[in-house]
């Protein structure tokens, strides 16, 4: 029997960037506001310790900070032909676990989606006609990027950015992205300087025609003080970003960015290792009432509560969704229900470059501290001839010279032995790596449920997820990867090597930790689980923050756009939402 | 503005039932700056333990002759002070005897409250009747025999003791005397900065110099440029007390808290009379010595832990990064004879105060688990003989006692 906790204002369910954000904001609000986070409590000081932090077999390798496959695993199948079996160990993409979540352990790409993302059925109609991307389930966002263009601003400013606007208000500027859309001003603060490898990515990308610019960092470039108050450092360009807490104050993250201020306010309280089972419905089924939780003496509670945030990982947001009974469930055999569907990944190629007069220091890097060009990115590129929507950014950002995992050898090289270890040393300093990160468009056939057999340790269903790469995404990298064959040849090196995306998504083998989609935001509630305040459509409390509003997955990294939805459903609820509580800001 | 004047008269009508109504606002007004007297004076800091209600009793304070635990000082009459006269509580502050003639122990600093004004200590006391009564006994006197016999107070203030209002120096600016008043009598500052005899009474000769306590070492604060404040701007100074952080340094330990409670919210014009006074004082040792030599053993091998374990944050130059990590280089706290701080800071980390204008509180983390004593002290040798730094060096043996 659960103990009935006092009632608060706001319950938000997960701790990391979104929950941080909406937490800070809706306290502005004076409203009392409880965070419940299943992992534990993470402080720079004593969870990413100088003396300890870039530890690559603690964090890399056994991977200390993420979500174990003990606590909640998922299952797995390419198609609904197959049965989806547990995944025994996360490998593909890597989910966090405690507070700051996955913002603790990125890299720190921060990007802006396009206005021809969130309208992309209506952007490839007015440019190429009807009838493109007919084998895939595109819906556009319910947003244009003017609309969210404040919010991606809040974001950055809030996180420090380092970067080179492409794009100031319509006048595009020598340096950036040429193909962004306009932005207001410029990023909080100039690119990092540039190491080797990027910098030469740059003089030959710029060379064939293309269009570099340094990818937008949550690595600082220098020390700053965010809009909160709130001062980070200037990376040192360790190269322990991803899979690592940064002790240096100077990766973003809600560490950084957000709980020094919120942590202190009285009308604030986070609950840690404490696992919400569901949401409580009224009899309705239009009204939540609060949250059940567990915690780690097996204690049940419920949290009543006027307003429900659900801002934990984007999978773990549609599972909580369809463990609560809030939305259909999405049926892929007959394309309705909403929740589950559209779930989209990423589409992954990647580049090497044997060098012999070469010497790129790869261990003076940052995650995020590279260079990017967008040529063929999105609908950057005329798609006309092309067999294909969609496209990838194709980056040079040498995020790390780790003794475990970096260890380039050219093909052909013996796995062990003095032979391996010469070929490492070689190539160890001279070897320059680049990738695209292409987009991930949705299929009638991807799709997140509940699996029918395997539950986990509460006995509740796991999630079961239904992935294989479309086809049309594989022609998509096809070309994005022969385009950087083209740059790997003017390179000139000694040799190069290829590795393109195959049909047949593997869950083992790491690729990204990009999971979109499943509780998308929409115009209309017949094929979207929220509207374009990220609320849901069925239970009108229930917002849903995160990368499960993704309708797809752009050729970027979602984190700078999973900030700005969490700014924009949090003005939405200052704004409109407490004027008139419990009510559709939306209605159809 | 008009609301709080406005409770505080109401609270104020409720406690003087019997005077004339028309008396409320002048009583208001003394309770006004009476809370201001309680902020100079840092009543909070022992009496208030963290998270607790104000002034309902403190955590415990280690003394050299044993424990005392400071009382419960709100109106409360079984466990507070509520029966006290306000002449009990004027004697308790000018002569350390308090209600029924019990003795205090000079942990209390009326050794420098002596030297406030009769009605500060007035306008004190009507604030403190305004404060929520706690129930919350508090057996103070936690003392081995014979330190737990308070007549022993007797002798030790005839030794030790001068009763006394401040006396201002009138060849002296106003701002001048102002700041010598809050130093030397509400704020105390020579409790923590001035070294102690061995009977535990601050030395006068030897005023804001430094002294160790509760495992600090709280350093010289006088004009003295070397390793006091004579090198730093008055902005930068005011800037700490304000804030807890300047371009320098950023405070922790005891001095976060006295920030935290007291110095950040003083008026602006008294902590510019605090940092003329400071900045007139002198004492301590001032030609800076010669460093000790890069090439020696301990400083060579100290460069090289500082380089694996500080220089990231603290800079290969010392000079840290603004707000979040202070600079080494020419920092007085660096510099102090004893290096009890930093030995502490090394082992056990520590982590920046909170105020409104600095709300980042970042933190130094512990570093005992990994550095042996002989490696503390390396590093700490050669953090303080580097880049203009001059101090003496730090011995393996000074480690081992604060772990």
């Amino acid at each position: 029997m659960a103990t009935i906790l006092p009632r608060k204002d706001v319950v938000i369910i997960g701790l990391g960037w979104t929950g941080a954000i909406l937490a800070h904001e809706l306290t502005e609000e004076r409203l009392e506001v409880v965070a419940i986070e299943r992992g534990p409590w993470r402080d720079t000081a004593t969870d990413f310790n100088i003396g300890y932090a870039q530890d690559e077999l603690r964090y890399a390798i056994r991977r200390d900070l993420f979500l174990q496959p003990v606590v909640e695993a998922m299952t797995m199948r390419n198609n609904t032909s197959q049965t989806a079996l547990p995944m025994r160990d996360y490998g593909s993409f890597l989910p966090g676990n405690g507070v700051g979540g996955a913002g603790v352990h990125w890299n720190g790409h921060t990007w802006r989606f396009w206005d021809s993302d969130f309208r992309i059925v209506d952007h490839l109609n007015e440019r190429y006609g009807p009838g493109r991307g007919a084998d895939l389930t595109l819906q556009n966002w319910g947003i244009t990027a003017e609309e969210i263009e404040g919010s991606y601003d809040r974001f950055e400013y809030l996180a420090g950015i380092s970067g080179k606007a492409g794009n100031l208000k319509g006048q595009i500027q020598e340096g950036g992205n040429p193909f962004e859309d306009p932005r207001s001003r410029d990023y909080p603060l100039p690119p990092m300087q540039m190491t080797y490898a990027p910098t030469l990515f740059a003089e030959v990308t710029k060379s064939i025609g293309l269009h570099p610019f340094p990818t937008p960092s949550a690595n600082l470039s220098q020390s700053y003080i965010n809009p909160l108050g709130i001062a980070m450092g200037q990376c040192t360009m360790c190269g322990f970003c991803e899979r690592f807490g940064c002790a240096n104050y100077s990766k973003s993250s809600a560490q950084t960015t957000v709980l020094p201020v919120l942590m202190k306010k009285r009308n604030f309280e986070v609950r840690t290792n404490s696992e919400v089972l569901h949401i409580d419905l009224d009899v309705s089924k239009t009204r939540a009432r609060g949250v059940t939780y567990v915690n780690t003496s097996g204690e049940e509670f419920f949290q009543p509560a006027d307003l429900v945030l659900l801002c934990a990982y984007g999978l773990h947001n549609v599972r909580l969704m369809m463990l609560s009974g809030i939305g259909p469930i999405y049926d892929p055999n007959t394309g309705e229900g909403t929740v589950g569907r559209n779930y989209c990944y990423q589409t992954n190629s990647s580049a090497q470059v044997f060098f012999d007069d070469k010497n790129f220091n790869p261990f003076i890097a940052a995650g995020a501290l590279g260079q990017t060009v967008d040529d063929f990115n999105g609908d950057a590129f005329d798609h006309g001839p092309l067999d294909f929507v969609g496209g990838a950014g194709v980056n040079c950002i040498p995020t790390n010279g780790r003794p475990i995992q970096t260890r380039p050898t050219p093909p052909n090289t013996p796995r062990w032995g003095s032979a391996w270890k010469q070929a490492t040393v070689q190539a160890y300093k001279a070897t320059l790596g680049f990738s695209s990160q292409g987009s991930s468009y949705p299929a009638r056939g991807n799709y997140l449920d509940l699996d029918p057999t395997y539950t986990d340790r509460f006995g509740r269903p796991l999630l079961r997820v239904t992935f294989d790469f479309p086809d049309n995404d594989i022609r998509m990298s096809a070309y994005v990867t022969s385009r950087m064959e083209d740059i790997a040849k003017a390179f000139g090196g000694r040799q190069y090597v290829m590795s393109p995306r195959k049909k047949g998504w593997d869950s083992v083998p790491y690729q990204s930790t990009h999971n979109t989609g499943g509780a998308i935001m929409g115009a209309d509630p017949n094929t979207s689980a929220v509207n374009k305040y990220l609320q849901s459509w069925d239970v009108p409390n229930v917002f849903v923050v995160g990368a499960s509003a993704f309708a797809h997955n752009a050729g970027k990294n979602p984190t700078g756009t999973v900030g700005a939805l969490a700014f924009h459903t949090a003005d939405a609820i200052r704004q409109q939402y407490l004027r008139n509580p419990g009510q559709p800001l939306v209605s159809v | 503005m008009k609301k709080i004047v406005f409770s505080l008269s109401f609270a104020a009508t409720a406690l003087s039932a019997g005077l004339a109504f028309s008396q409320a606002p002048d009583l208001a007004d003394e309770i006004i700056r009476g809370r201001y007297q309680a902020i100079l004076a840092d009543c909070g800091a022992c009496h208030t333990a963290p998270g607790a209600k104000p002034l309902s009793g403190g955590l415990p304070l280690e003394t050299p002759f044993g424990q005392l635990i400071p009382p419960n000082i709100t109106p409360d009459r079984a466990t507070g002070i509520g029966n006290w006269t306000g002449e009990d509580f004027r004697r308790a502050l000018t002569t350390g005897i308090g209600h029924e003639g019990k003795r205090l122990y000079p942990a209390m600093p009326y050794t420098a409250y002596t030297k406030m004004s009769e009605q500060d200590i007035q306008n004190l006391w009507s604030y403190i009747r305004t404060v929520e009564p706690v129930f919350n006994p508090v057996d103070a006197n936690q003392l081995p025999f014979p330190f737990n016999i308070r007549l022993s107070m007797l002798g030790w203030n005839m030794l030790n003791f001068q009763a006394g209002e401040f006396q201002p120096d009138p060849s002296k600016s106003p701002e001048w005397n102002r700041g010598a008043f809050i130093v030397q009598g509400p704020g105390h500052c020579g409790a923590c900065h001035s070294p102690k005899t061995f009977l535990g009474a601050d030395r006068t000769d030897q005023a804001l110099q430094g002294a160790s306590l509760q495992g600090w070492y709280a350093p010289n604060i006088t004009g003295n440029s070397y390793i006091g404040i004579g090198s730093s701007s008055e902005d930068e100074i005011i800037r700490y007390l304000r804030t807890g952080v300047n371009a320098h340094t950023i405070a922790s330990g005891p001095m976060a808290e006295a920030i935290q409670a007291s110095t950040s919210q003083m008026t602006d014009e008294d902590l510019k009379a605090i940092v003329t006074y400071l900045k007139s004082t002198e004492g301590g040792q001032t030609g800076k010595p010669q460093p000790i030599a890069a090439s020696d053993p301990h400083m060579t091998a100290g460069a090289a832990i500082y380089h694996d374990t500080c220089s990231a944050c603290h800079g290969g130059d010392g000079k840290g990064a603004s707000q979040l990590f202070p600079t080494l280089a020419g920092n007085a706290i660096v510099q102090q004879p004893s290096a009890e701080t930093l030995v502490r800071l090394v082992l056990n980390g520590s982590q920046a105060v909170a105020t409104p204008d600095a709300r980042t509180t970042p933190s130094m983390p512990s570093l005992g688990w990994r550095l042996s004593d002989q490696q503390v002290a390396d590093v700490l040798t050669y953090v303080r003989n580097s880049w203009g730094n001059a101090a003496s060096a730090v011995q393996a043996s000074d480690i081992a006692s604060k772990r």
